[in-house]
């Protein structure tokens, strides 16, 4: 990455734990909703 | 014969809309995990090497479409809390929360992503300059609107105050896409303009457009599957109180 490897595979791995952050507390809340009305 | 035409009114109903959002998320999850590979392939693989910037300016492929997003989202909030405010429409306010969540983390994804590509373009993290503090003001209407809605207990006095909120803070969008024409700022300018020619190369417009194309798909199928639990916690609360007071 010439030098910049810190900055642009810190950006990706900031996008990676936000967006698939929520996807796994989307996924948790669904899964306790079920358990819920079970 | 009978007709054919589908009754568009009936999925303004959190239970008819319950079971049709089920069967449309499939549709967009899986086209945008894919369009998110074919993105960062293009983009790490195909698009050249900026002459100036160096490899830094790969960040764009993440920065931009996040940026774009959490513009869009909040404009899409503000129409929907609108929406659900003067017509009493439940799904509206409903999709307005729902998007609030998924609009914050993208305005967040796009500060974060921005001061990393500024530390080696700009040799600073921040400065306060008109681009990045009006996204800040974004990032902080969104948390405000999320806030607000969870402080009051009523769900429908929740979702008036959110909308007033979110429908005057809908003008600072023009604010952040204009204030690097308004202002003198350190943030460069559009790069991408809808009447002239995009100033870059094509693999690298090409990445761009596809990784905002897949953030597009996973913002709806992330506040679809938010929407439908969002839904079932308010009709199962609504069935509890009407329970309780019988």
């Amino acid at each position: 990455m010439g030098g910049y490897g810190f900055y642009v595979w810190g950006s990706y791995l900031v996008a990676l734990i936000t967006l698939g952050g929520e996807v796994v507390l989307l996924i948790r809340r669904r899964r306790a909703l079920k358990r819920k009305v079970q | 014969m009978p007709s054919r035409k589908l009754n568009w009114y009936r999925y303004a109903s959190p239970a008819a809309f319950y079971p049709l959002a089920g069967k449309l998320i499939p549709w967009f999850a899986i086209p945008a995990a894919l369009l998110f590979v074919v993105g960062l392939y293009v983009g790490f693989f195909i698009a050249p090497t900026d002459a100036q910037q160096g490899d830094a300016y790969r960040i764009i492929f993440i920065h931009v479409p996040a940026a774009w997003m959490g513009m869009l989202l909040y404009v899409l909030m503000a129409v929907y809390a609108g929406i659900g405010w003067a017509f009493n429409a439940r799904l509206s306010s409903m999709m307005a929360s729902s998007l609030a969540i998924t609009g914050a983390l993208f305005t967040f994804l796009s500060l974060v992503t921005g001061s990393l590509w500024g530390k080696p373009t700009w040799g600073t993290w921040w400065v306060w300059d008109a681009r990045m503090t009006s996204t800040l003001i974004l990032l902080f209407l969104y948390v405000g609107f999320i806030s607000l809605q969870a402080a009051i207990d009523d769900v429908r006095r929740a979702d008036r105050a959110g909308a007033v909120l979110a429908i005057v803070g809908v003008i600072n969008v023009p604010i952040i896409y204009f204030s690097v024409q308004w202002w003198n700022t350190l943030h460069q300018g559009a790069t991408i303009r809808i009447l002239n020619k995009p100033s870059m190369a094509p693999p690298m417009l090409a990445a761009m457009l596809i990784m905002l194309a897949a953030c597009w798909l996973y913002s709806i199928a992330v506040v679809l599957v938010r929407l439908r639990c969002i839904i079932r916690e308010r009709e199962q609360n609504a069935t509890m109180i009407a329970a309780a007071s019988a």
